[in-house]
């Protein structure tokens, strides 16, 4: 398996990219912009962050200049590939006023067919979790779905790791394991700069033959694990996940979460920032004539405080309740309702809080004192 | 999974987020600020409505927005359906200014039900608080229907006052059938009221309720099906056979927008009913 890797350099990246934009894809991929790396469409290899890295710690995030050439030398940036998949505002349909009362037109949704390219493992496992949030075995969302049908995803494995980064506590990365049209291992060494091309499945097979490339020798791709294996060793944090869904259940009283709560905004960066999060409201809007409506869907919070609002009360008025439901439903309540953790380790919620709220040192802040 | 989706689809319109057009065949209020109307699906997408008791739909009042509002009639009627409202707020005052004719979207049904077929042979105890009745009042309907598969059944059912008291003449003739046991009582009532004052636990003192064979179905304000579930576990009835049907804030019925989640559930698709044994633990956890 392992021997029948390619190698392709910079130019045959931008053929994938071409082949890509030649079979209709939008592609979307890392691009530098406002101070930082966030996803968005590109048209060709020059449009990679060539030579950026970041720095990255509890709300901090930075992009800083490489001493080399890499297009992929950075981790995580604000954005996630939920944006496209899930986009933070939807028409789900409209209704115009009529004889008949009136009539519902359901939105098309977005017809786009995108390519992602630079998903990151843990990006890839964020991804599958939407899955089963959005085909929950009862209902399907019928946006979400259309969309994902037709994605094309081009995974680039972690070489090395950010300063929140904790995805080997999640065992969801560094390196992609599956979910991927083609997988992507950037070297870069005395013997040159290349990339180590996996395919991973027939759509896949299908780009990568139409691009220039050579069979990978076993050094090469040698190189490439221990490339992989640096990222490994080197992961800003880490959480002990030993038995947690118990842990927090037992501890909804634990004297902790007054403590986070009272640095806590109540912002909802986190869940904003956090690649699985799914929460949503929806608006109906009227224009002027009171005739034509539109149901729209957007991005909501557990952090909002109508979030849980009920005629005659609220059941979360407390930021403690609110961050309590937060952190107990990534980390708990998700794996019976979903069977994973809703947290891939990509440490977005620690870099973008603006008070540095570190989920796992939250973590660790419980389980010191837990009630088994 | 595959098969439980293409049932939903089939029951149901194409996608589950559209509300397909109802019409209001008769509105009438049950007291000041409560009313019920009956819903027909219009000439254009007729289809029966089928439903289990205590399943809910979501009403859509045009420009407005969306209510969770349980099904309040016989779910043996397929060509109408019930819903029973407390007008408290925007959507649901949109809702009761409508007349005979208009029209709402509808979506539906959703959620879980009354345990009714594994009750069968059991005594069934049902105690409504307030506008709990209403979401109760379909499973009351079948167990008459099928009064012998069951065995002794009660009602108790607490209302703040004598004026706000749910289908207030249907309760009385429920009173006369010699095979159920009715009992009502007010919060407080002045004089003119005859019948039992005090919250609805104190009507468990006028019953006998075997612990081996009762089970019983709670609906009402979370406060009250707390203590009803007290008084209920100390006499000895096990939380197994207990079921409460739950109430919180819901954007889309169908498990994507997450506002209903309580713990490990989500309300609408896992509820809104639920034996009290999978809520045990998360039950007295306050602003979960
Ligand atoms: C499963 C279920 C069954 C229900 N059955 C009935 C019924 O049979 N009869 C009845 O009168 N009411 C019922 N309710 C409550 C009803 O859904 C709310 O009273 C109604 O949504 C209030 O909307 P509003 O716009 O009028 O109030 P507002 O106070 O203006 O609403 C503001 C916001 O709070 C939300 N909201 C307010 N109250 C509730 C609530 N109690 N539950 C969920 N979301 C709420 C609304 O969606 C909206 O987002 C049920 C609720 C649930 C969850
Ligand atoms: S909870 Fe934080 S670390 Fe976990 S997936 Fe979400 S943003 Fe990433
Ligand atoms: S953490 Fe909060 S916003 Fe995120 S999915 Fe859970 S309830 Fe929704
Ligand atoms: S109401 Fe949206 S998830 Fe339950």
């Amino acid at each position: 398996m392992a021997n029948e890797m390619k190698k392709i350099d910079k130019n045959g990246l931008g053929s994938i990219i071409s082949a890509l934009l030649e079979k209709g894809y939008k592609v979307i991929g890392p691009v530098l912009n406002g101070g930082a790396i966030i996803y968005d469409e590109i048209t060709g290899v020059n449009d990679l962050p060539e030579g950026w890295g970041d720095k990255q710690e509890a709300a901090t995030y930075r992009v800083v200049k490489r001493s080399d050439k890499a297009l992929f030398g950075y981790v995580v940036g604000p954005h996630s590939w939920k944006k496209f998949l899930y986009p933070q505002k939807t028409k789900l349909w409209e209704a115009e006023k009529n004889n008949k009362g009136f009539d519902i037109k359901p939105s098309n949704g977005t017809a786009v067919k995108y390519a992602f390219l630079g998903v990151r493992s843990c990006e890839l496992n964020a991804i599958q979790i939407q899955d089963r949030v959005f085909n929950n075995g009862m209902f399907a969302d019928t946006f979400y779905n259309k969309i994902r049908k037709e994605i094309f995803t081009i995974a680039v494995n972690c070489t090395q790791a950010g300063g929140t980064c904790f995805c080997v506590s999640m065992d969801t990365g560094p390196k992609a394991k599956g979910g991927y049209d083609l997988a992507l291992t950037e070297v870069i060494n005395e013997s040159g700069h290349y990339f180590i091309l996996d395919e991973g499945s027939e759509k896949g097979r299908e780009i990568s033959s139409k691009v220039l490339s050579s069979e990978a020798s076993q050094d090469e791709i040698s190189a490439a694990d221990k490339a992989v294996k640096n990222a490994e060793d080197n992961m800003g944090r880490k959480m002990n996940t030993d038995g947690i869904k118990e842990m927090l259940y037992n501890n909804h009283d634990h004297p902790a979460w007054a403590l986070i709560a009272a640095r806590c905004l109540s912002c909802a960066n986190c869940t904003m920032v956090c690649p699985t999060c799914f929460c949503a409201n929806v608006d109906d809007t009227t224009d002027l004539t009171g005739s034509h409506t539109e149901r729209w869907r957007r991005w909501d919070s557990c952090f909002a405080l109508d979030y849980s609002k009920v005629a005659g009360g609220n059941f979360r008025t407390s930021i403690k309740a609110r961050y309590r439901q937060w952190m107990t439903h990534k980390l708990a309540s998700w794996i019976d309702q979903f069977g994973s953790s809703g947290c891939v380790g990509c440490g977005r919620c620690i870099s973008w809080c603006p008070v540095g709220i570190d989920i796992t040192k939250e973590v660790e802040l419980i389980r010191e004192t837990a009630k088994a | 999974m595959e098969k439980i989706l293409e049932k939903r689809i089939d029951t149901m319109q194409l996608d589950p987020m559209i509300p397909l057009r109802a019409k209001v065949k008769k509105i009438f209020w049950e007291t000041e600020d409560v009313f019920t109307f009956e819903l027909v699906y219009d000439e254009e997408n007729r289809r029966d409505f089928s439903f289990k008791p205590g399943q809910f739909n979501m009403l859509y009042s045009f420009g407005v927005g969306e209510s969770a509002i349980s099904i309040s009639s016989d779910s043996d009627k397929h060509g109408s359906v019930l819903h029973t409202i407390h007008k408290v707020g925007y959507v649901t005052s949109a809702l009761s200014k409508l007349k005979k004719g208009d029209i709402v979207g509808l979506r539906g049904p959703f959620g879980s039900s009354w345990p009714l077929d594994i009750t069968k042979g059991r005594d069934v105890c049902i105690i409504a608080g307030g506008l709990g009745l209403p979401p109760l009042r379909p499973a009351i309907y079948h167990i008459f229907k099928h009064r012998k598969q069951y065995g002794k059944v009660t009602i108790l059912y607490g209302a703040r006052s004598p004026r706000d008291i749910m289908f207030p003449v249907e309760l009385e003739a429920w009173k006369k059938k010699h095979d159920v046991q009715v009992e009502v009582t007010v919060d407080r009532a002045d004089s003119t009221w005859r019948g039992h004052i005090g919250v609805v636990t104190t009507l468990l003192s006028y019953t006998e309720l075997d612990p081996e064979k009762t089970t019983a179905m709670i609906c009402g304000p979370e406060i009250m099906m707390k203590y009803t579930v007290d008084e209920l576990m100390k006499n000895n009835i096990s939380d197994k056979n207990i079921y409460v049907s739950l109430e919180r804030n819901m954007k889309c019925a169908l498990g994507f927008c997450g506002h209903c989640q309580y713990g490990p559930s989500f309300v609408c698709k896992d509820g809104p009913v639920f034996s009290f044994s999978n809520v045990t633990d998360i039950f007295e956890i306050r602003e979960l």
